[in-house]
Order: structure tokens, then C-alpha cells, then sequence
């Protein structure tokens, strides 16, 4: 009897873990103007900086520039309207293995493919940007205009794949930064392992467990924080730290991953930096890399774009 | 004073003595660093432990910091298999004190400054007698060699049941002898990579290096030589296993020549990583199969046998199935040790296999931090199911009977496997759950691996706390076991005699 008790206790426990989860978009707990701007820029010096957690002299032989924040909603969405009349970027079906979806495709010219061991083929053609119907995608598309979700106007644009964060920095003239650049832009010219300094504290960033005030979001899957939240303000009760990099990045830690665009030979992945609000906090160390294909998408991706600083 | 000697003659110098003190020492270890990872971080729990113990955590030298906490458990791990071979495997008086000597030496140097120069300082002596404490341990290991050496006349056995040469070449010895020398090659393997360091060699976790498409030399002997070794402490506690539980017969025989043939193909198929890399998986694919048939076939020896001892113990005869199980799982010790090792396949092997012949179709569409969790989890299920098998011996050998042996056995079966069937759920989610719809799932299987976790270590605290207190006794267990062991009057006896099979 007692074993048969534990047996049914233990398969309650796995069955209600299994049990599913309503996936909609909940608004926030509240919305706040960070006072940071995501239209600004950081210039970010030529010179030699200390990459990787080695610390090998680096030199970056040029000046440019770089986003102060992530890509919002608002701005990828404001985005998406030019570029849809444009013609740059599609609405069309794409098909996975669960079935087909609506989706933002454009052309993407393809990379050199030398079929070396486990690199797939990234031939030319259209490539996915945003998957449409994707549940918790903070942007709403009504047949003809784009526009973000209440409440999350300024939050990191997510489920973007690296097709769609390459377009959009190429479409204002600018790109993806290397792993170079954005880790140069993240820790400046010493040695530290986050963006503001030596140690992270909980109100340093959005990571896991960081006990922000969007943590217990989404069933608990909890949220991104608004770009620039980390800035020593104090929202509510929540006081955060002034978390801001050398130049003058916020969120160059944690709250979603952000694509690079460095496209390597011999592999088709595509590399990200930063961390998130589902890492643990030694991963949002300014060396820290993730990787996906530059068609994945998911709810802790996003990015920022980066320029060269014109004559 | 009196009183002191002795009990420091019963944990340095009897096997069981020096078992308790390393399966003591690991466990201290584990405790305390197991504190500084997982949910005890978002509990606040390794805050105040790194408070509590003035540890310096340095966040650019984590991972350097892993490792040695890695070296030193596995420095422990490698002594305790060393004790259970110089007390199962014939070996002269003074081969058998010699090597358990310097290990013990080596490990107890290597755990004490690795740690020190890992968590609380970085005094460069404390890395320099790190380093001394390994290089101890890899002398014990050529003592355990020569020691091994199966070609001895004296070792040459005649008993028919045991696997054997037409000359008599005892192959179970023979096994263990392999096993042996490939373990000092592998650790040359990783310490002439080691010695590279700051001159060509950085430090990095391999799983952190998954999708790296050219890996450097120095970084593919790390790789092979960290599979390597667990691997090879898994052959080492499956021979243990089988010595323990009276292996031989048809079975035996088949096993050991398997066992010899699938360390040697799967040391070198990992050897041959560095310059031919694209066959040394395969190599190492056809090396698993014979160690994993080897295993397979003690478990369906001891499948057989502990029935029918029990049985025949009841004075049972012609037992119906039902007898038959209930004699099978009559004693969770020993059934456990095996049963981890057919769990294993479960939680390990067959999921390792699948992803690795899926591996374009579902980890390689993850990001990598996907990836890195399902090859932690892997790894850290792998580790923990040695250990209990491990534990179930070493329960067995510090004479744990009645009651407590069948609470011991059931509750680390039941909890590890929880555990590990949890952690497996865990690192496999996506290819079920997306990652929006994950949390539920996510904190279900965390609890249960905690709890199932946290119910191990209750068990095995208390049976060390069984044992410590037992040791504050004057005329304790541990008093008889030194007497058992020739420890007391300085005469060894050879406590193998025992073990059924023996020969």
C-alpha cells in the first residue's frame, strides 16, 4: 500500500510538471520609462582591449559605434512597417515539422560552404526573420501595420532569428557587430568580467533567479526588463545598480542574448554574447558566447546593431 | 594513546579504515562545494558559504576552479578503487601496504592544497604540492601495476570456472592489469596536455567547446582524456563489482577477455583523438561495445546467482517467479549495484546514443547553452551512479546488515535514480517542450532531483555518522575490523579470502 501511495505520488509530481502551460502574452507589472534612449548611440574608441577571459591584448583598429540598448519592440516594429513597404522583407508561409506558419522571410545571399563536419548549408534564398504566429512575440501584425504590444514598447525585440537581426541593422545602414567589437564595447580596456565591474549582484541585471520585478511573468518563465532598466534607478521598490559598460551600454549582461555578426568558416552557427534572463549569473560574463543557427528564434535572443563611424 | 594508534592503524592502513576516511573526505567535499552551484545560488545558500569559509571566488577563474575541485574528487575516487584492488586482487603483504601508502599520501595531498589553491588563496607552493599529490598518486599507480603484473607464476590460476589462458593467465587479473596501465597513460595524457598551460594550453570546460569546429590539439587530449578516465574508474568498479558478487563461469569467461579487449580499443580509440580525430569515434564506438557486453554479462550472472544464494539460503527448491524476484531484490546492496548499472543505460547510454546519432536533427537546432546542459547532465548522472555502486560495495564491506542495510539500499536506489531520472528528463526537455512553455516542467524535475539528491546524501550521512560514532567506541566495529584485517597484531590477513570466487 505504502509503495503504491509513493508510485501515485511520484507520477502526480511528473504529470503535472508535464501539464501545459497557456501560452498569451500577460501585460507587465508595470511600465516605466527607463530614460534611456533607444535610439542612441556609443562611440566606441580604437585601441586595444583585453578579449577574452584569457585576457589577450587586442587590437580593435578603428573607431565605431554601437546601440546603447538592445533593438526594442517599438523600434523593430517601426521597422518592419518601412521595410515591409520597402520590399525588403515578405509575408510568407514557412514550413517546419510542426506544420507551416506566417512569417517576415527575406533573401539572404547564402554563405561559403565547405560541408565540413556537422556545418550545414546556408544556400541563398528566403530566410525566416519572425515567426508571425509565435505566441509570446511581443509585436502584434494586423494584415498591415506592425506595431508592439502595449506596455512593451521598450523591451528587447525577441524570437528574432540572426536573418532578421542582420537585415534590420543592414537596412539603417549599419550591422551586426563582431564578437570583437561587442565584447570590446562590454568591458572597455580592462580586465572585468561584467560590463560595470568585478561582481554581479542581483540588481546588476536580469538573469536567473535575479528576482526582478518580471520574474514571475508567464507562468514563471518570467520577462525581459525594459533596455536600460539597470540604471540606478529605483522602480516600485526594486532599486537597481547603475550596470552600465565603459562606453556607456546597458544590458550588455543578461535580459536576452544578442546576436554578433560574425559568420565563420567551416560552420553555419552564429554567435551571441551577453547572457540572459535564463542564465545563471557566471554566464553573463563578457566572454561568455552561445550559439544557434542563423534561423533559430526563441523567447531570450535578441540583439543590437553596431556602425562604422562615418569620415 | 593507545587508543589513538589504533584507530589511526584501523583508517590508515585497513582497507575499510581507508575506505571510510576517503568515502568521509569526498563527501565533506561534496557538501560543502555542492553549495555553490545549482538552486543553492538562487536560495542565497552560497552566499553564506562562501561568507562562512572566507572563500576568494574570482569570477575569471571558475572554471579553472572546477577542476581542480574535479581533480580532487577524482583523486579520492581513484584511491578508493585502489583499495578495493589491493584488497580483492592477490598481491604480496608489502605490495598492498606500499600502494595504499602512497595514494592515500597522494590524494589527501591533492584534495587538501587543490582546494586550497583553488578556493581560498593562490599561494603557488599549494599548486606546486597539488601537482605533488597527483604525481604521488600516478607512482601508486605504477606500484599497482607491478604489483598486478599477471604473468607472476604464482598468480597463474587452474580453477575452470574463472576466465583463463590454456596457461593459466588469470584474465579477471589480466583486466584489471589493463585497466591499470591504460589509466597511467590517460593521466599522462591530461598532465602533458596540463603542462602546457600559460604556453599554448588555456584553461576551458569541454562542454564549453562543443561547437568549436577546430579544436587544437591540446584541446582534444583534454577532451579525450577527462572520457577517458571516468571511463576507466567505471571498468575498475564493474571488475570490483564482479570480484564482490563471486563472478565466474560461462559468463566470466566471456566477460573478461570482452572487458580486456574494449579497454584496450577504447583507451586507444581516445589516445588517437589527437591526430585522427575523424576515426578515433568510431574506435571508440567498438571499444564501448565490449566493455558494455562485459557488464552485460555480469549482470546477467549476478541476475542468476543472487537468487538462487538466497534461495538456496530459504532452502527453496524449484522457486516460482515471483520467489525468484523477491530473492533478487532480497538484498538492495547487492542487487543495487547492479541494477545502477542496467539504470545506467537507461539515463546514460541509450540517451547519449540517441542524441549523438541525432545530433544534426535536435541538439545541433538548439542553441548551444541547450546543448551544454544535456552533456552536464550526462556527465554529472554518469559520475553520481559510479559512486553509488561504489557505496553500495563499501556499505556491504563496513558490514552493514538487517534493517539498515535494506533502508541504506532501497533509499539510495530510490533517490539516485529519481535524481538521475529527473536530471535526464531536464536536459532532454527540448526536444518536447519549447522554451516558453518549459517552467512547470523545469521546477518539477529540479525538485526532484533535489530531493532525490538530498535523500542520498541523508542516507550516506547517516551511515557515516553511524561510522563516526562507532569510532568514538572502545571496542567498536571498528576495533574488530582492524583485528580482521592483521592490523592489530601486525599479521595481514588477506581479507579477498572471503570473497567467493577468489582463487
Amino acid at each position: 500500500m505504502k509503495r503504491m501511495l509513493f508510485t501515485l505520488v511520484l507520477v502526480l509530481f511528473l504529470l503535472t510538471g508535464c501539464s501545459s502551460v497557456e501560452l498569451t502574452v500577460e501585460p507587465p507589472p508595470f511600465v516605466v520609462d527607463t530614460g534611456v534612449d533607444p535610439d542612441s548611440w556609443a562611440l566606441v574608441p580604437e585601441g586595444e582591449f583585453l578579449a577574452g577571459q584569457a585576457e589577450h591584448v587586442t587590437l580593435v583598429g578603428y573607431d565605431y559605434e554601437i546601440m546603447v540598448t538592445d533593438v526594442t519592440n517599438a523600434q523593430f516594429a517601426a521597422y518592419l512597417n518601412e521595410a515591409l513597404a520597402a520590399g525588403t522583407v515578405q509575408l510568407g508561409e514557412v514550413e517546419d515539422e510542426d506544420g507551416s506558419f506566417q512569417a517576415v522571410v527575406a533573401y539572404y545571399p547564402g554563405d561559403e560552404f565547405h560541408g565540413y563536419s556537422h556545418e550545414k548549408e546556408i544556400a541563398a534564398g528566403d530566410w525566416l526573420h519572425l515567426n508571425l504566429e509565435e505566441p509570446l512575440l511581443l509585436i502584434e501584425f494586423d494584415g498591415e501595420q506592425f506595431t508592439p504590444i502595449e506596455g512593451y514598447e521598450n523591451h528587447p525585440m525577441i524570437y528574432i532569428t540572426w536573418f532578421g537581426a542582420d537585415a534590420y541593422c543592414s537596412f539603417y545602414g549599419g550591422r551586426l557587430p563582431t564578437e570583437i567589437e561587442w565584447e570590446k564595447a562590454a568591458r572597455g580596456t580592462d580586465n572585468r568580467p561584467f560590463p560595470w565591474g568585478d561582481e554581479i549582484e542581483r540588481n546588476n541585471a536580469n538573469f536567473y533567479s535575479s528576482h526582478d520585478l518580471f520574474e514571475k511573468l508567464f507562468a514563471g518563465l518570467g520577462s525581459t526588463t525594459p533596455v536600460g532598466f539597470y540604471n540606478g534607478s529605483t522602480y516600485e521598490d526594486f532599486e537597481t545598480l547603475d550596470s552600465a559598460s565603459p562606453y556607456g551600454l546597458y544590458d550588455m549582461a543578461g535580459n536576452v542574448w544578442q546576436w554578433t555578426g560574425n559568420v565563420y568558416e567551416d560552420t553555419h552557427l552564429r554567435y551571441m554574447r551577453g547572457g540572459s534572463r535564463s542564465e545563471y549569473a557566471y554566464n553573463l560574463r563578457v566572454w561568455m558566447r552561445n550559439s544557434a543557427g542563423p534561423d533559430y528564434y526563441g523567447p531570450n535572443v535578441g540583439f543590437r546593431c553596431a556602425r562604422d563611424v562615418a569620415e | 594513546m593507545q587508543a589513538i594508534t589504533k584507530r589511526f592503524h584501523y583508517l590508515f592502513r585497513s582497507t575499510k579504515g581507508l575506505t571510510l576516511v576517503a568515502v568521509a573526505l569526498v563527501s565533506i567535499t561534496t557538501a560543502i562545494w555542492g553549495m555553490l552551484s545549482g538552486p543553492m545560488v538562487e536560495w542565497g545558500v552560497k552566499d553564506f558559504v562562501v561568507r562562512l569559509f572566507n572563500m576568494t571566488l574570482i569570477e575569471a577563474e571558475r572554471e579553472g576552479r572546477i577542476i581542480m575541485l574535479y581533480h580532487t574528487i577524482a583523486m579520492a575516487i581513484v584511491a578508493i578503487n585502489v583499495y578495493f584492488i589491493t584488497d580483492l586482487v592477490r598481491m604480496k603483504e608489502h605490495e598492498q601496504s606500499t600502494i595504499n601508502a602512497t595514494v592515500t599520501a597522494g590524494y589527501i595531498i591533492s584534495l587538501i592544497f587543490g582546494l586550497w589553491f583553488g578556493y581560498f588563496g593562490h599561494h603557488f607552493v599549494f599548486h606546486g604540492l597539488f601537482l605533488f599529490g597527483q604525481s604521488l598518486m600516478f607512482f601508486g599507480g605504477l606500484q599497482l601495476c607491478a604489483a598486478l603484473w599477471p604473468w607472476k607464476p604464482e598468480y597463474r590460476i587452474s580453477d575452470p570456472d574463472r576466465s583463463r589462458t590454456k596457461s593459466g593467465l588469470d584474465l579477471e587479473r589480466m583486466a584489471y592489469f589493463v585497466m591499470a596501465v591504460a589509466t597511467l597513460g590517460s593521466a599522462l595524457f591530461g598532465a602533458v596536455t596540463g603542462s602546457y598551460w600559460g604556453n599554448g594550453h588555456e584553461t576551458f570546460l569541454a562542454e564549453d567547446l562543443i561547437r568549436e569546429p577546430h579544436k587544437t590539439p591540446l584541446q582534444l587530449a583534454i577532451i579525450g582524456h577527462l572520457h577517458i578516465m571516468l571511463t576507466l574508474i567505471g571498468v575498475s568498479i564493474t571488475l570490483t563489482i564482479g570480484r564482490w558478487l563471486g563472478f565466474r563461469g560461462r559468463w566470466h569467461k566471456l566477460a573478461m577477455p570482452s572487458m580486456i579487449i574494449g579497454t584496450i580499443v577504447i583507451t586507444l580509440g581516445v589516445w588517437a583523438v589527437v591526430p585522427f580525430e575523424p576515426i578515433a569515434h568510431l574506435i571508440i564506438y567498438v571499444g564501448s561495445v565490449f566493455v558494455l557486453l562485459a557488464g552485460l554479462f555480469l549482470v546477467i550472472f549476478a541476475w542468476g546467482q543472487i537468487p538462487k544464494d538466497r534461495l538456496a539460503e530459504l532452502g527453496i527448491e524449484n522457486a516460482s517467479f515471483g520467489q525468484k524476484v523477491k530473492a533478487l531484490l532480497h538484498d538492495p546492496l547487492k542487487f543495487g549495484a547492479t541494477w545502477q548499472m542496467v539504470f545506467m543505460n537507461f539515463v546514460v547510454t541509450f540517451i547519449g546514443l540517441f542524441m549523438a546519432a541525432k545530433l544534426e536533427d535536435i541538439m545541433r537546432v538548439w542553441p548551444a547553452r541547450e546543448e551544454r546542459i544535456t552533456l552536464t547532465g550526462h556527465w554529472h548522472v554518469l559520475s553520481t551512479i559510479i559512486a553509488t555502486i561504489m557505496l553500495f560495495y563499501f556499505a556491504d564491506m563496513a558490514g552493514l546488515k538487517g534493517k539498515a542495510r535494506k533502508w541504506f539500499g532501497w533509499l539510495i536506489i530510490v533517490g539516485s535514480d529519481i535524481s538521475f531520472a529527473a536530471v535526464t528528463a531536464f536536459s532532454i526537455k527540448r526536444m518536447f517542450l519549447s522554451e516558453a512553455a518549459q517552467q512547470p516542467f523545469v521546477n518539477w524535475t529540479m525538485l526532484l532531483a533535489d530531493v532525490g539528491l538530498a535523500l542520498v546524501l541523508l542516507v550516506l550521512a547517516m551511515f557515516l555518522g553511524w561510522r563516526l560514532v562507532d569510532l568514538f567506541t572502545k571496542d567498536g566495529r571498528w576495533s574488530q575490523e582492524l583485528t580482521e584485517s592483521g592490523m592489530a597484531t601486525g599479521v595481514e590477513a588477506a581479507s579477498s579470502a572471503s570473497i567467493p570466487g577468489q582463487d
